[in-house]
């Protein structure tokens, strides 16, 4: 380890034009990595300068000439989507949609991982593959069952159908992540608590639950925008029943689909779809990036 | 009182009483059984809520989807397998395989070569976590979103009009274009195009969890290489690749699903129409456009039968990954 560490400098010096030719190498990255990042952030901010422009100047010009002539930009796109264009109640449905469906899959999945980690019973290996191995279920093959099952409980077109159905397709991958991190908690500290008279009730709220936040986080971010960003299971669920309760995805879909001419306003419609798990997303990044590195298995 | 406001309580408050007093309440439900018997109830009242969720949201309606796989349109008889026929046989239906196909291979080369190229470049930059949330963001984008940015980057105006869409703005004063995206049927481009605007999104994916494998390479290791006069080159095709393998297999199957189960972009932006038709849109169209149930039903079986292997992949590595625990 040290000959390596004391080669290195010689290594750099023996060919004369090193320094350079890895110069030019350096700019060359900045180069392409920069390029990388333009490509990447051009699109959204295509449509971010969209969004403040009226429509004559959105049919006859791109977004870049907004910054030969930043008068053009306006907010009446804004005003009127959120006036007229039912972006608001749809933000609140999305919002009704999304909490349950994220606290629910997240409590339940949680008392299944801690009896999976911390309770023996007959089976529990088995068991736990099972429900893992039901991350093979493509949603498409619950549907029409679950609408002739929705129908007899009068639950096609409420938020309640959305509330359980996504528990049941966030379940087994919430189970699996939840009960590979409580798995990994320190033995001692559950067993003390047990010979200190603590039931598993309380060894799950006071210990387990706690210990699991970082995992808790991940999955709780991964689960709000997947429900958040759901399109196919609100559009099979509520879409066609119940207008009224359709989510942002359903409402900024049937505007692409309507508009034809109105497109300066169907800018403004999606960023508003984006702002709140963009910002969920920028502020705890963090814990997303953990939480699909350690549970790529998601499909 | 407020319709809406008594859903935010029940949204914010009672989902979580509930729940909660659900694990609290099973210690009561115990107390019926002798002593002796309880540690072996226990786990089952913990398990019961995730297991009923999920015999009622996954176990059932897949075995109900298989036996209605069978049946006609209506489900009044068993036809044999007359709506697996129907799908290998119809051309639309064909079409729609042939792209599910050219979206499994194009997005997973573009995202998982394009993810691992990211990850290697950024290692060796100052700005790394910056470039890689650049790159990573369009994740939280839903896909109904990204079908809205994507289509003002595809607007297409016709030759001698000032061109509004980005890319054919930008590819028209080199003398190729304007090119008709997305607007007419011959142009074989169109499913390119829908797998270009997901590898924006699922590009960030692969990056960040090729990322971290990178960071699991001994540098001693890459460092003691390119001291023996290996090349980047070298060092990347002798070392870094062979390391980052398994890594590659894994988001490899993650990336393959999200191909076959394509759905959002394709609803968005064409619904099927100008030759990209996908399975998943397929099935939604012989629900609610035909209804028939059957078909509908045989596509979701056809989608699941394909997606078993891959998945399976993913859980062999993940009880490998257990006994190493």
């Amino acid at each position: 380890m040290t000959s390596l560490a004391a080669s290195a400098p010689t290594a750099a010096t023996t060919t004369g034009s090193g320094p350079v030719r890895r110069r030019l190498g350096r700019l060359g990255l900045h180069f392409v990595v920069i390029l990388l990042m333009a490509i990447w952030l051009i699109p959204t901010i295509g449509l971010f300068v969209n969004s403040f422009r009226p429509e004559a100047a959105v049919q006859t010009s791109g977004w870049w000439t907004a910054i030969f002539q930043p008068s053009q930009l306006t907010l009446q796109n804004y005003t009127y989507v959120l006036g007229q264009a039912g972006i608001w109640p749809a933000f609140i449905n999305s919002l009704f949609i999304t909490i349950p469906a994220t606290v629910i899959p997240i409590l339940v999945a949680a008392f299944a991982a801690y009896a999976f980690a911390w309770m023996s019973f007959p089976g529990r290996n088995l068991l736990f593959v099972v429900v893992v191995g039901l991350l093979v279920v493509p949603l498409q093959t619950t549907f029409i069952p679950i609408i002739q099952l929705f129908a007899v409980f009068h639950l096609n077109g409420q938020f309640m159908a959305l509330w359980l159905a996504h528990t049941g397709y966030g379940l087994p991958f919430a189970i699996y992540l939840l009960r590979n991190f409580m798995g990994s908690l320190p033995r001692e500290v559950f067993e003390s608590a047990s010979i200190d008279g603590a039931s598993h009730v309380t060894s799950f709220l006071r210990l387990a639950l706690p210990m699991t936040v970082p995992a808790i986080a991940a999955l709780a971010i991964f689960q709000f925008l997947f429900v958040w960003n759901d399109l196919l299971v609100a559009l099979i669920y509520v879409g066609a029943a119940n207008p009224q309760n359709a989510p942002l995805t359903i409402v900024v879909a049937n505007l692409v689909g309507s508009l034809g001419q109105g497109w300066w306003y169907l800018a403004a419609a999606a960023f508003l779809s984006m702002a709140l798990p963009l910002a969920v997303f920028l502020t705890l990044q963090r814990y997303f990036v953990r939480g699909i590195v350690g549970g790529s298995v998601k499909g | 009182m407020d319709p809406r406001l008594t859903t935010a309580l029940i949204v914010v408050v009672g989902v979580p009483a509930v729940l909660i007093g659900y694990i609290v309440a099973t210690e009561q439900v115990l107390r019926v059984f002798p002593q002796r018997a309880q540690p072996r109830v226990r786990p089952w009242l913990w398990l019961f809520p995730a297991l009923a969720f999920l015999f009622v949201f996954l176990v059932y309606p897949t075995v109900g989807t298989l036996i209605r796989s069978l049946q006609d349109q209506l489900g009044k008889h068993f036809i044999g397998l007359a709506n697996y026929a129907w799908f290998f046989g119809d051309s639309g239906t064909l079409g729609a395989l042939k792209n599910n196909v050219i979206w499994i291979v194009l997005l997973t080369v573009l995202t998982v070569g394009l993810g691992m190229l990211i990850a290697i470049l950024v290692d060796r930059v100052r700005y790394e976590s910056f470039a890689k949330s650049v790159i990573f963001v369009p994740l939280a984008i839903s896909a109904t979103a990204a079908s809205v940015i994507w289509l003002f980057m595809f607007v297409y105006q016709p030759p001698g009009v000032a061109q509004t869409g980005t890319l054919n703005a930008a590819i028209t004063p080199l003398g190729v274009g304007p090119l008709p995206f997305l607007t007419i049927s011959n142009f074989s481009f169109n499913t390119i195009l829908l797998v270009i605007v997901t590898t924006w999104t699922w590009t960030g994916f692969c990056m960040v969890i090729i990322s971290a494998a990178l960071k699991g390479i001994n540098a001693e290791l890459l460092e003691a290489a390119r001291v023996d006069g290996a090349t980047e080159w070298q060092v990347f095709k002798g070392i870094i690749f062979p390391l980052l393998t398994p890594t590659l297999a894994v988001v490899s199957t993650t990336i393959i699903i999200t191909a076959l189960k394509a759905f959002d972009i394709v609803y968005v932006m064409t619904n099927g129409a100008f030759d990209t038709q996908v399975i998943a849109n397929s099935m939604y169209q012989e629900m609610f456009n035909f209804g028939d149930f059957g078909r509908g039903s045989a596509i979701a079986i056809v989608l699941m039968i394909a997606i078993i292997p891959v998945m399976a992949v993913n859980i062999k590595r993940f009880q490998a990954q257990e006994a190493i625990r």
